[in-house]
């Protein structure tokens, strides 16, 4: 058994604590009660929605070498590459990518397919809120996820990968 | 007969009010508890979430009603009726208000004036460890059975400095009788003289509880939710709720054993028994939202080794001091 003093010390510490608590009841509360209130913007290297990138002059920057569907850890994506002729020419490459679709509902988030891009085609913008009712519309298509200008993913069309 | 018929009127608008009040007691533990961590509590259901127990009561009761193989199946229900009816059995001492006039006729705010009252408050509590107990066993479950051991054996530790404490109440009042201990506040109120009684008797009442800091056997780190685990739907719901209603019954019991009952100036007798109850009641929160739980075996040590030996000397200097006045 301790001192008494050593006792009342303690004690004195326990009421201490309750004051602080108390304190904390006149703060107002952290929270951001989505969804009234959003966080105003989300970090810069925020990984969110993917897209397809445009060089600054509208040309496509997928080559369609589908090292992103080699190193998805989650297999979400799915790629058909063609041949660029002289006629159609898409992208600044060989090949483009003639079909290409990511399930959002695999994907982890994870942006090892940004990493491995060679182009820097496919980046992972800051839309976080993709919730939809049914499955068939969480795969999103080429159409969909191609810039609809350069630019628009907020990435810059100017950069070299 | 209209005395019965009075009795009949009284206890249904107690017990109306007593279970609406422990059930919003949850929405209030919770809201408090969230302004002590400055976030929110529940807030969405309804406005500032006052229909968060309605939604929490339709949810338990709609639930399955299971009962897990070779469970006792008579001890399997009774248990946590018990708990809720004797937490509940309380109230019928308890007195909230002076005598006042009410349609013509002169009607006493308490339900009985019982000559040994506070007797029947630690019976109670007592009887009340048997739902524990039952419920524990009866669930033919390891973590039930510990849990319910742990819980058990807390209680009945600390039931024991519980009634020492009450005791020297009862010595400076000259009554077991609550109305009488209450009138016997009428100068001074006991707080004042029985400060270390007070204190004992909070520490007890946190421990009889089963509230933190002594909240161990509802630990979910270690025991799931100890004699719980196995109830769930309306009878997980007794359970809760009779804890709820335990830790009002003790804050009530607090007001009227030190804090003057129902006594106050100006405003009607009723309302200051209601804020001094409450008052505890946040108070319970409170200790509940800052300090870390204690270990079962300081738990024990405590109770046995600093509480009793205290509420004794306690006593003695209590009754020299009515022995030896004028």
């Amino acid at each position: 058994m301790a001192r008494l003093g050593v006792r009342l010390r303690q004690g004195f510490a326990m009421l201490r604590g309750m004051a602080v608590t108390f304190r904390y009841l006149f703060r107002p509360p952290i929270t951001i009660q989505y969804p009234e209130d959003k966080r105003s913007a989300v970090q810069p290297r925020f990984k969110g929605r993917h897209w397809l990138t445009l060089y600054e002059d509208g040309m496509e920057r997928c080559v369609g070498c589908e090292l992103c569907v080699i190193v998805c850890p989650s297999q979400a994506i799915v790629v058909k590459a063609a041949e660029n002729t002289p006629e159609q020419q898409v992208s600044k490459g060989e090949r483009y990518a003639a079909d290409f679709q990511i399930n959002e509902l695999r994907c982890i988030f994870c942006g090892f397919c940004e990493e491995a891009c060679p182009t820097g085609a496919i980046v992972l913008g800051r839309e976080y809120e993709l919730a939809s009712y049914t499955r068939e519309d969480m795969i999103y298509t080429k159409p969909m996820l191609t810039e609809p200008y350069p630019g628009a993913s907020g990435r810059d069309p100017r950069r070299e990968v | 007969m209209t005395d019965v018929a009075v009795a009949a009127v009284k206890s249904a608008i107690l017990l109306g009010i007593l279970l609406t009040a422990c059930a919003y007691m949850t929405l209030l533990e919770r809201r408090l508890l969230g302004k002590f961590q400055i976030r929110y509590g529940p807030n969405r259901v309804g406005p500032f979430g006052l229909l968060q127990p309605l939604a929490d009561g339709v949810k338990l009761i709609l639930k399955e009603s299971f009962m897990p193989a070779n469970v006792d199946v008579l001890v399997y229900w009774l248990a946590p009726a018990l708990s809720m009816i004797t937490a509940l059995f309380v109230y019928a001492v308890i007195p909230f208000g002076p005598e006042v006039m009410l349609f013509g006729r002169p009607v006493a705010l308490r339900l009985a004036d019982v000559d040994v009252g506070i007797l029947v408050v630690l019976a109670a509590s007592s009887i009340g460890v048997y739902g524990i107990i039952l419920g524990g066993w009866s669930s033919n479950s390891k973590y039930s059975l510990l849990g319910s051991l742990r819980s058990s054996a807390q209680l009945i530790s600390y039931e024991l400095a519980l009634g020492l404490a009450v005791i020297a109440v009862v010595l400076t009042a000259g009554s077991l009788s609550l109305v009488r201990i209450v009138e016997a506040q009428r100068h001074v109120w006991f707080v004042l003289r029985q400060p270390l009684a007070f204190l004992i008797f909070l520490v007890a009442a946190l421990a009889e509880t089963n509230r933190a800091p002594f909240d161990l056997p509802e630990a979910e780190q270690e025991l799931v939710a100890g004699y719980q685990t196995e109830y769930g739907g309306f009878k997980f719901a007794m359970f809760y709720i009779g804890e709820y209603v335990a830790v009002v019954t003790m804050s009530a019991l607090i007001t009227t054993l030190f804090w003057g009952g129902w006594q106050g100036p100006v405003l009607p007798g009723v309302l200051w028994f209601v804020a001094k109850t409450l008052i505890f009641v946040f108070v319970f929160i409170w200790v509940r939202a800052t300090l870390p739980r204690v270990r079962h075996d300081q738990l024990m040590a405590f109770g046995w080794k600093v509480l009793v030996p205290l509420g004794l000397v306690n006593i003695v200097a209590t009754a020299l001091a009515v022995v030896l006045r004028p």
